[in-house]
């Protein structure tokens, strides 16, 4: 039926000038999009695969492609987008729920972009990072209500255990299944290098990590996959997964074709099954379950990791995260409705939970409502895009930040957002061997390790301007906030002035 | 010395490495020039292709050079480990081509036969090694 | 209109002065003064202030609270206030002298308080914490009334103009101390309120404090978590609170506090001995929100001693000098000279290092 004819969304454009017909293209794209036709001796692209991870315009050594965005368009209509038609018609065709991936591209307000960060003049001299001291080491757990010493100056007052970051990013959760081997070891050398951590999602720990342990935060999930006693104890901080930014309300979906013999071994799963983790944990229906998770992890970890409780950013989250904090959970990671996913349906990730800066300011002004803020750290994620949006999400009231879709950027992501289809061209969401190799972990770590460096140095730049030279002083301090374009009721959400105010 | 060494763990066969050799070796500004003009250079670097693995190939400048042995014009030499052919002496005889061990001897439009030379006299890093998209190419010192 | 401190957030400039006696041996008033009027320029008109330590042997044992109130009214129902929860053991309008320079002066009144054994039990509370929370309670909840100094044995005088102008209006030559602090204010944008100048005073602890703090807002939602309510907005409000929660309800000492609020660097206690470095780790971060960061030299003043400390990176100036047994602090040593012109030692406090001073015998003797 013609109705299922799809126009392609995106064009190959080929300077047929520049070209040297080097194939590379070709060879590359494991959409197949490329073909070198031997009897005209020319190349040739089906547009109709393309997915434009831009794969053959970074390889192409002569810069002879370039993808364009189709200007075929079906009749202008403010209220039936072009997408939402062609979703109807793909139903209609299939009878099935759209998937999508990476975190919501829909246009949003972006809270981010409309807070304004202080700096310092005259009556409060600026401090130069290059020549002071700037301290962006953080400590992240519960932290003691009194302090006691015996007659010798011995603490005998309780202490918790924490996590040390040198500084106050993370990558988050992203298991093995939904990215690569090479993503992952990617990631564990750089949380090695850079004294922070990595997370290993809901995927297990490869038995090859396990020597990245120290700088692991190992993940349990509603489908408990790849959870052992070996696998609590390797990590520095286990993390209770309730919930994710991308897909709040339901759970995930390993497809069995990913699940090859290394990731049915780490999961602890037969080979070829798919990998499904349900919405709910099913031992956790109330809150007083899951203090009860939160305490059988520390049971049988010895009270020496803190336990991490992850939920999406929904409409009641302050109340969820007072809830978090009082059920003896040592860090709260919310994850805003932009995270990122390797897999969610379409609705889901377009509409459903709320702008993580939003539920940021709403959880770190309950918690000091209630007193509680220091008997857990929170940690932020979905999405920090740069050190601007650090700097002001530690100001709003986070203790750090996880980056997930920046991280993968690093790696070579070109947000693409194809990660459901398994054939990432840039090596990281894929199982498929020829595609992992692509991503050189050695090339990856170092990249991982750039990028963090650079947006630590730009955060240290900010502070020193602001007068601020330790991490811990910009942390709730939203008087260095000031809001751009928004409405009162914005502002009294996010705790701010107006700019000029 | 430093030597271009491949990694075919990382090598992903996109055979970027031949054309940037063909061009290197090519004397043109431009890529688009070299490969689209009328002569075409042949790349020193070959990337041998199996099912799972790939492999980039070129002159492994060995320390007993069986092509500088059996070079009836003394116009392969070694010079500081790096196996050069001077082109004023080669006769195209072929020799050299049918004893490397390797097969990265190779013969272009031109009677004299052309290897790898690192790169020495153009860039100072081989431009294979700057091409490749993985590092599976590296040039460095070993033991 | 301009707003007027609690409105809004006022950076400003200023210059401290302060001394003590270690043997607690009185001195007067005219000598702060003095010491102050050295550093004019440091001061804009908006605002002086002074406390004085071991002022009211008298009363020692009573709660001395200081009031502004704009009329009469607000005067009459923080009086109600009091009754219902103090014994009012004396209460007087505090003498001052009108002076040319200060003006649109409130009405000042001071209390000697002891308070009611029933009401103090039904609170269930500490003393001292149920004074504080009297203090807190009139301050934001009665229109025009405002308890600016509320310890024993001590006061706070304050007022919008020049500190020796205050000092002259308020007769502190006719008051002695043990310890004495001064402050002379450099507000950048204000119409001057009294209750706004400094030292900012809660029980027994007052603070004259010069800088401008970039840590503010980190502090102040930390210590509202535990009770407190900055309604000023200022940072010797908030470094007030921080102090009084350390000291007073952790039962921290001033060298443990000065360790958490200009914190060492990380670096610097990594070189730590074993047993320090654990405890410095464990303040750094227990108390993280109550480290203070950006420009600020303060002088603490407690029942029987003071402390002064300038921030980790020492970004405001501070001199300190000895005198037998007396010791002096101020922004600049001329301030010093000007009261004691041949010290025995004279020196610049490092950054984030405490210049602690008790009185000796454990201040038993204080105000004798």
């Amino acid at each position: 039926m013609a109705i299922n004819y799809f126009y392609p969304d995106y064009e190959v454009v080929r300077n047929e000038k520049k070209c040297i017909k080097c194939k590379v293209c070709v060879r590359q794209c494991a959409n197949e999009v490329h073909t070198y036709d031997e009897e005209f001796d020319c190349m040739t692209a089906d547009d109709a695969s393309c997915v434009d991870c831009q794969r053959c315009v970074s390889l192409c050594p002569t810069r002879a492609l370039k993808i364009v965005e189709t200007d075929n368009i079906f009749k202008k209509n403010a209220n039936w987008s072009q997408a939402l038609i062609t979703d109807a018609y793909r139903q209609a065709g299939t009878g099935g729920v759209l998937l999508s991936s990476m975190g919501n591209p829909q246009p949003y307000p972006v809270y981010w972009d409309k807070m304004l960060i202080n700096a310092s003049q005259v009556t409060n001299p600026s401090i130069d990072p290059l020549r002071e001291p700037m301290e962006t080491q953080t400590f992240l757990g519960k932290k003691p209500r009194t302090i006691t010493f015996d007659k010798e100056g011995n603490i005998t007052s309780p202490t918790y255990p924490n996590l040390k970051l040198n500084i106050p990013i993370m990558f988050s959760a992203m298991s093995y299944g939904s990215i690569s081997k090479n993503a992952h070891e990617s990631l564990a050398r750089a949380a090695e290098q850079l004294g922070i951590y990595y997370n290993t999602g809901e995927g297990g720990l490869h038995q090859d990590f396990y020597k990245y342990g120290a700088n692991t935060i190992v993940q349990v999930a509603s489908g408990r996959f790849g959870v052992h006693k070996k696998y609590l104890e390797a990590g520095a901080a286990i993390e209770i997964k309730m919930g994710q930014g991308a897909k709040p309300g339901i759970g995930g979906h390993l497809p069995g074709t990913k699940v090859g013999e290394d990731v049915s071994r780490t999961r602890m799963i037969p080979r070829g099954t798919d990998a499904i983790s349900p919405a709910p944990h099913h031992d956790i229906y109330s809150i007083e379950d899951l203090r009860q998770l939160i305490y059988s992890l520390k049971e049988a970890t010895d009270y020496k990791k803190p336990v991490i409780v992850k939920i999406a950013a929904v409409h009641n989250v302050a109340a969820i995260a007072s809830g978090i904090a009082r059920s003896g959970a040592d860090i709260i990671a919310i994850d805003g409705y932009r995270g990122g996913t390797g897999a969610a349906p379409t609705r889901i990730r377009d509409n459903v939970g709320i702008p993580i800066e939003l539920a940021l300011a709403a959880v770190d002004q309950r918690l000091r409502d209630e007193g509680i803020r220091n008997d857990v750290s929170v940690v932020i994620g979905g999405s920090v895009r740069s050190s601007a949006d650090i700097v002001k999400a530690i100001a709003l009231g986070a203790d750090a930040v996880y980056i997930g879709s920046a991280a993968l950027l690093a790696l070579g992501c070109h947000l693409c957002r194809s990660c459901h289809g398994a054939k990432c061209n840039w090596g990281i969401a894929t199982q498929r061997p020829d595609l992992v190799k692509r991503l050189n972990p050695e090339i990856g770590y170092k990249r991982l390790v750039n990028l963090v460096h650079a947006w630590d140095h730009e955060v240290k730049e900010m502070m020193g301007g602001m007068g601020i030279n330790s991490i811990e002083s910009l942390r709730g301090n939203r008087l260095m906030l000031r809001g751009i374009g928004l409405t009162e009721k914005e502002l009294e959400i996010l705790g701010i002035s107006h700019a000029g105010e | 010395m430093k030597r271009v060494y491949v990694n075919e763990d990382w090598c992903l066969g996109c055979h970027l490495c031949e054309y940037h050799c063909s061009f290197a070796n090519s004397g043109k500004s431009d890529m688009v020039k070299a490969f689209n003009g009328n002569t075409k250079t042949t790349p020193r670097i070959v990337i041998e292709e199996g099912d799972d693995i790939n492999f980039a190939v070129q002159c492994r400048h060995c320390d007993e050079p069986l092509c500088v042995k059996g070079c009836i014009a003394g116009a392969l030499t070694v010079t500081d480990g790096v196996i050069t052919i001077d082109d004023t002496r080669c006769v195209g005889c072929y020799t050299c081509v049918l004893s490397c061990p390797f097969g990265c001897i190779v013969t272009d439009n031109e009677k004299v036969i052309k290897k790898c030379d690192l790169c020495i006299s153009r860039t100072g890093e081989p431009a294979c090694v700057k091409g490749c998209p993985n590092a599976a190419i590296v040039f460095e010192e070993r033991g | 209109m301009l707003k007027k401190e609690g409105q809004i957030r006022i950076p400003s400039g200023c210059a401290i002065s302060g001394f003590i006696n270690r043997n607690g041996k009185r001195i007067s008033g005219d000598q702060i003064v003095k010491s102050i009027s050295y550093m004019h320029d440091r001061s804009n008109g908006l605002g002086g202030g002074f406390a004085g330590y071991g002022i009211y042997p008298e009363y020692k044992d009573l709660y001395a609270f200081h009031v502004f109130y704009e009329d009469s009214a607000s005067r009459e129902e923080t009086e109600r206030f009091l009754e219902e929860h103090f014994d009012i053991v004396n209460l007087s309008r505090i003498p001052t002298k009108k002076h040319k320079n200060i003006t649109n002066e409130p009405l000042i009144w001071r209390y000697f308080l002891e308070p009611l054994p029933t009401k103090l039990a039904a609170s269930q509370l500490e003393e001292k914490e149920f004074v504080a929370q009297s203090v807190i309670n009139i301050n934001i909840k009665i229109d025009g009334a405002y308890v600016f100094s509320s310890g024993k044995n001590m006061g706070v005088f304050k007022a919008v103009g020049f500190p020796e102008d205050v000092g002259e209006f308020y007769r502190l030559d006719e008051y002695a101390g043990y310890a004495w602090t001064a402050h002379g204010r450099y507000p950048t944008n204000t119409p001057g309120w009294w209750g706004g100048a400094h030292p900012f005073a809660l029980l027994d602890y007052t603070i004259v404090h010069n800088g401008e703090i970039s840590s503010y807002d980190a502090n102040r939602r930390f210590v509202e978590m535990y009770g407190y309510k900055c309604t000023l907005l200022t940072d010797t409000e908030v470094i007030t609170y921080i102090i009084d929660f350390l000291n007073r309800k952790h039962n921290l000492s001033c060298e443990d506090i000065a360790k958490i609020i200009a914190a060492p660097f990380w670096s610097k206690i990594d070189t730590l001995p074993a047993k320090e470095k654990e405890k410095a780790l464990l303040f750094r971060n227990m108390f993280s929100s109550l480290l203070i960061t950006g420009p600020f030299s303060i002088i603490l003043g407690f029942e029987g001693g003071i402390m002064a400390l300038n921030d980790r990176l020492k970004l405001r100036s501070m001199v300190a000098a000895e005198k037998d047994d007396m010791v002096y602090i101020a922004s600049e040593e001329c301030a010093i000279r000007a009261i004691c012109p041949e010290v025995d030692k004279i020196w610049s406090p490092k950054g984030g290092e405490p210049i602690i001073v008790t009185l000796n015998n454990g201040g038993d003797s204080y105000g004798n």
